[in-house]
């Protein structure tokens, strides 16, 4: 017997929780002695105001959706990957790789040599974490903080050594050549009357986002690799009796994991930055926590909680440009979000589970509902 | 027996768990100085009243009066402020701390561990001697059986000086022996004045240790009587509610050519223990061998060899051909291929997804066949379409492909994992507790399939610890103890009493089975076989 | 390398390492209550932010412990809430108060003190000062014995102390007491202990604000021992080291110290590049020193080098069932 309808689950708790941490924010800004409707009000404005505002924050709804679905694909599986980050930086890497030694003739080669070069990357980082996973039971969320370290050190490593150009005191790379340039949505989009987008980084990786959204949702719900990591992640037992290797599915979904994580390098680093620099990635991976959470581990659910993310890295960015309120209001909203719709699932869960089921009942007055227990 | 104080009275407890009414309205006495039994199906709220009067659950409405006084008892604390002391069916111990430690755990005196200790290591000695409880207080929890495990948790009880000892099905995990010897200890505890209230489904633990029996059903308590005074017929009717049939009807066997050898099979589990000792039998088309024994003797390592998902050395041919016991084709998967289909013993955490849709759950194991698949995914609709027909012969309510297999009574559970193994048509099917957890309806049905099955000439390997459903399903019986087979009998051949000595290890002889005389049996019985073939 | 560098090398490893060894004490009693605790990050970075901001404006670094404790305490209580009351995932969780910790101690920092997300400089009583044994003025001139006693084993912070004391106090309560005896079980077998009448819940809320207040003293010395003052994500990833650190020392005390040292000398050892190519002849990059707790935790968990076998019932919320 369902405690409550489907649509509650998948709609009601995340507006909740997204609502308990919206008050809590507002509260900060308060405290801090700023007014928060004006706040929302500036956000909304440099986020979603103009096209060049949605030009940011699509761009960044980009990075959050190949994390989001990297850290949700994990969680069919029951595997919780905080690895994104490293897995993301090393996406990075062989972007780079990739752009600066290959002599790409045209872009959209260049997109597909670099989307393939980046999972590859960031695959490899997982897979080691997923082989000690499946090998020898290692906790892949330990193990995975670890590669996020030790990526960080290798990529310090490169870019002030064997990557860095000579003469160049910065800790990146060069820039990429001209043929491996993504087109942005100026690019695409303006007209020779009206400029759309312009300056914004939004580009086409947007669209390779979204079909990697679809491309997730087919995987998960309509092939038989997806029905194994979903029966694996529900019971491992299960798994082992219908003849689903354990080992192949842990390391196959943190292969999936983590080139989906490195993917988010064609829109931050070919399509924006145009070369690698330190930190590129800029907590992307981490948000991506947030965002399948907050997306219940769905695709779609990850595009929407993509583009709210979206929407308020963009806006706590314009927020900080304004006010003296700084970007770091950001991830305390990420901390409450991951906090609500992850950790205190059950305290939005529960009172809303006995009030349907109090509904429920209602027509019996009669019968005593015990606390819960 | 009204002139006397009832040690434990309960008045009107009720307990609901969401839309479950587990407890309805329940009143029982128990008199100082007994040994209560209260007898009911898996399910009927035994284990629910007991957690109760232990302060695990709250009830919702009801009275405990304990020794003539009323009694709340909110949490255990309490509980064992009033001299209540339970051993769970699952041992409630620390594995990695000593026997000693576990007794003293919540019952130590003063903030330092060290007198605690101490003292607890002198009154172990002495209850010890007192109630033949022997046992070393420095071994690992871990590092002792389950017998032994039992012993510490009724001394925990004793320690806390608890005058009333509730058991919850205490020798599910015991060998007849170890049963034996717990039953003198609660005797002997009895004897001494203190109370047992021994929850159980056996009907022949009723009627050996009991005073008192009280019979539950669906939540209610449907009578108390005099264990003198009733019979193993009266009470079984009491639980379940109707005359129950236990013997299954069908035809003698008409054994074919062999389906399943099985030669020197051996299991070592991750701890270096050997759980199946070179084992060895075979059985034919049209036939059912029922596996006896008490649960933990490898069994359940033998449905998972064949399963395919236990590694094992040894030799297992299936229609002559042999079956890979460790390597890549060691899987549930070519196991299928090959012919064999499995019920697993476990059905929340093998036999199906809880979570999956009855119709993903149809799919299980056999989602990779190519009815259904369409190219790179999964034809979702054919199994559906699948899902609903066999849900439909099989009877399964409600007859909804949607629901989530959680959704579902342990009876229709059950139907729809045998359902999706029995329609494939398998050549040898596996089957393991098969009506564990299943209500009385269900459990005539499956048998029913399980034997129409054999009738189809197929081989039925059956595991089950219900020694009732042995005798009455299977056409040879081989008896398990301790990783060996200790003896094969036929059903009308033998007697419970029989096997229950081989149960516990002891056969006619009285000597162990050496690995020569396995060898030498199964020898002569390929002879025979060839012979025949 | 001459002796008095070696002195050197290993003074700056007791510094370093004991906000590492407080933290993974922290971890310590959590985990061995059976709640797994990634926060330690975020603690550890509440109550450094806490203990500078507070002594910077009272002037008092004592008032400013409080404070820090009483942070990391309410972050803590949050964890509490969600992994032993809620039954959340305590990984999840350990995750959302590291980035609260994060952001408020920047967004707090820059209301407050309005320099960037920075406390202003500390100095005088609103820091720790060091603490010479008694003598160590005199036998300094010992050789050998002297410059150990005075220069390495002398002359730390009092929270230094505090943290190389709690080891074998942590040793004793967890070994020696009933409470320890108790916790221990509860990270083991949460049912024997509701069984035998004790409360799941209250142990664990103490394991949690015990993690909290150990937590409180390693950001504390980090902002008012180790520096001056609290700068923006100033743990740089001490929390996550610590927990290495723990699982490196397999969950008990003296192996923790033993585990902190080493992983106290690695980053001592990243400060002086010029000791380590003199001793060993070659450049080792900055970036592996960084990266080698890491790596050797992943060798450690691998269990090519031992098993770490981490509480039976680590990580999963308790709930009753018979």
């Amino acid at each position: 017997m369902q405690r409550m309808p489907q649509w509650a689950d998948v709609i009601l708790i995340p507006l909740i929780s997204l609502i308990l941490a919206a008050v809590l924010s507002a509260l900060v800004i308060l405290a801090i002695g700023e007014n928060p409707w004006a706040a929302l009000k500036l956000m909304v404005e440099g986020s979603l105001g103009s096209t060049y505002a949605w030009g940011y924050t699509l761009y960044y709804a980009t990075n959050f959706i190949f994390t989001g679905l990297a850290v949700a694909v994990a969680i069919h599986a029951r595997l919780f990957n905080i690895g994104g980050e490293g897995q993301a930086m090393l996406g990075g890497l062989g972007v780079a790789l990739i752009a600066l030694f290959i002599p790409w003739p045209h872009w959209t080669l260049a997109l597909l040599g670099g989307a393939v070069g980046a999972a590859l990357f960031g695959a490899a980082w997982a897979f080691i974490p997923a082989w000690l996973q499946a090998k020898r039971g290692s906790h892949v969320v330990i193990t995975t903080i670890m590669f996020n370290f030790i990526a960080a050190a290798l990529l310090n490593y490169l870019l002030i050594g064997a990557l860095k150009p000579q003469g160049s005191m910065e800790p990146a790379t060069g820039r990429f050549p001209e043929a491996t340039h993504l087109p942005t949505f100026q690019d695409m989009f303006s007209t020779a009357e009206t400029a759309l987008f312009r300056g914004a980084p939004v580009n086409v990786s947007f669209f390779v986002a979204l079909i990697a959204c679809v491309a997730v949702w087919a995987l998960i719900w309509r092939t038989r690799l997806g029905y194994e990591i979903r029966a694996y992640g529900q019971s491992e037992g299960a798994a082992k009796y219908a003849g689903i290797s354990p080992v192949k599915i842990i390391v196959v979904t943190m292969l999936i994991s983590g080139g989906l994580a490195g993917m988010m390098a064609i829109n931050n680093v070919m399509g924006e930055a145009e070369r690698l620099v330190l930190n590129a990635v800029e907590g992307a991976g981490f948000i991506g926590i947030a965002v399948a959470l907050m997306g219940r581990s769905h695709p779609f659910g990850v595009l929407l909680a993509a583009l709210l993310f979206g929407f308020l890295y963009q806006g706590g960015a314009e927020l900080a440009l304004w006010t003296s309120i700084p970007r770091e209001l950001i991830v305390v909203i990420q901390a409450l979000v991951i906090l609500f719709t992850g950790a205190l699932d059950n305290m939005v869960r529960m009172p809303l589970e006995g009030l349907f089921l109090r509904l429920r009942r209602a027509p019996k007055p009669d019968r005593k509902t015990s606390p819960a227990e | 027996m009204t002139d006397q104080t009832p040690a434990i009275e309960l008045k009107g407890i009720s307990k609901a768990f969401g839309p479950v009414q587990a407890n309805k309205d329940i009143s029982i006495r128990v008199m100082p100085g007994t040994i209560h039994g209260i007898i009911g199906e898996n399910g009927a709220g035994k284990s629910t009243l007991m957690s109760i009067l232990y302060g695990f659950y709250r009830a919702d409405a009801g009275e405990i009066w304990v020794d003539g006084r009323r009694t709340e008892i909110p949490d255990s604390q309490a509980a064992i402020r009033a001299g209540i002391g339970m051993v769970f069916q699952h041992f409630k111990l620390v594995q990695n701390f000593s026997v000693l430690e576990n007794v003293v755990l919540g019952a130590e005196d003063g903030a330092m561990l060290r007198p605690s200790l101490a003292k607890a290591r002198r009154e172990l000695k002495d209850l010890a001697a007192e109630y033949e409880l022997n046992i070393d207080p420095d071994a690992r929890i871990e590092d002792i059986g389950v017998g032994m495990q039992q012993r510490v948790e009724i001394l925990k009880a004793l320690y806390r000086q608890a005058d009333i000892l509730i058991l919850d099905e205490p020798t599910g995990v015991l060998t007849p022996a170890e049963a034996d010897h717990l039953f003198r200890i609660l005797k002997g505890l009895r004897d001494q004045g203190k109370t047992i209230i021994l929850i159980t489904h056996k009907l022949r633990e009723i009627m050996e240790i009991t005073d008192t029996v009280s019979v539950m059903r669906r939540g209610e308590m449907t009578a108390t009587v005099q264990t003198a005074e009733t019979s193993p017929p009266e009470l079984a009717e009491l639980m379940v509610g109707r005359k129950v049939l236990l013997q299954v009807e069908k035809v003698p066997p008409k054994p074919g050519k062999t389906v399943l050898e099985v030669e020197n099979l051996r299991v070592v589990d991750s701890k270096g223990v050997e759980r199946l000792r070179k084992i060895g039998f075979e059985i034919r088309a049209g036939e059912i061998l029922g596996i006896a024994g008490v649960a933990g003797n490898g069994q359940s390592e033998l449905l998972e060899v064949l399963g395919g998902y236990r590694r094992a050395e040894g030799t297992v041919r299936l229609n002559g051909k042999p079956l890979e016991l460790a390597g890549r084709h060691a899987n549930g998967r070519a196991r299928r291929a090959a012919g064999v289909a499995h019920v697993p013993e476990d059905r929340h955490h093998e036999g199906l997804i809880l979570d999956f849709s009855a119709w993903e759950n149809v799919a299980f194991g056999y989602h990779d066949r190519p009815e259904f698949n369409k190219g790179l995914f999964m034809d979702n609709a054919a199994i559906k379409a699948d899902a609903a027909a066999k849900m439909e012969r099989f009877d399964v309510r409600p007859p909804h492909p949607h629901l989530a297999a959680k959704n579902f009574s342990g009876g229709n559970q059950q139907k729809i994992v045998v359902a999706r193994e029995i329609e494939r048509n398998p050549d040898l099917l596996l089957i393991g507790q098969p009506t564990r957890g299943v209500d009385i309806g269900a459990i005539e049905f499956i048998h029913e399939q399980i034997v129409a099955l054999r009738d189809m000439g197929k081989a039925v390997l059956l595991v089950s610890v219900e020694l009732d459903e042995i005798m009455s399903l299977s056409d040879r019986i081989a008896v398990m103890f301790d990783g060996k087979i200790m003896g094969e009998r036929l059903p009308a051949e033998t007697d419970e009493r029989e096997l229950g000595l081989l149960m516990a290890g002891i056969t006619d002889t009285d000597k162990p089975h050496s690995e020569a005389e396995i060898e030498a049996n199964l020898a002569r019985r390929h002879a025979s076989a060839d012979k025949e073939a | 390398m001459d002796f008095l560098t070696l002195i050197q090398v290993f003074d700056t490893t007791i510094r370093l390492a004991t906000p590492l060894l407080l933290a993974c004490l922290a971890g310590l009693f959590s985990e061995r209550a059976g709640i797994f605790d990634i926060g330690l990050e975020g603690k550890m970075l509440a109550s450094a932010f806490l203990t500078a901001a507070v002594a910077a404006v009272t002037g008092s670094v004592l008032v400013g412990l409080l404070a820090g404790i009483g942070g990391a305490m309410a972050l803590a209580g949050i964890h509490g809430l969600a992994s032993i009351t809620f039954r959340g995932n305590q990984l999840i969780s350990g995750v959302a108060i590291n980035f609260l910790a994060a952001g408020l101690t920047v967004v707090v920092a820059q209301s407050w003190f309005g320099q960037g997300g920075r406390t202003p400089q500390l100095s005088g009583n609103a820091r720790f000062g060091t603490i010479d044994l008694p003598f160590a003025a005199e036998i300094r001139d010992i050789p050998l014995l002297g410059p150990i006693y005075a220069d390495l084993i002398s002359g730390h912070s009092l929270l230094v102390y505090v943290g190389l004391l709690m080891v074998p106090l942590t040793w004793y309560v967890l070994f020696r007491t009933r409470f320890g005896l108790r916790l221990r079980a509860v990270g083991e077998n949460p049912a024997a202990v509701d069984t035998a009448g004790i409360s799941v819940v209250g142990l664990r809320y103490a394991a949690v604000a015990i993690c909290g207040l150990l937590t409180g003293l390693a950001g504390a010395y980090l902002s008012t021992g180790l520096q001056a003052g609290f700068v923006k994500d100033m743990t740089a990833g001490r929390g996550y080291i610590a927990l290495a650190a723990l699982i490196f020392a397999k969950w008990r005390p003296w192996y923790a110290l033993g585990a902190c040292l080493l992983f106290g000398f690695l980053q001592a050892l990243a400060l002086r590049p010029d000791v380590i190519e003199g001793t060993l002849g070659f450049e080792v990059g900055v970036q592996l020193l960084d990266a080698l707790p890491y790596i050797l935790t992943v060798v450690i968990l691998a269990g090519f080098v031992g098993r770490a076998i981490p509480p039976r019932a680590g990580g999963e919320p308790y709930v009753k069932e018979r």
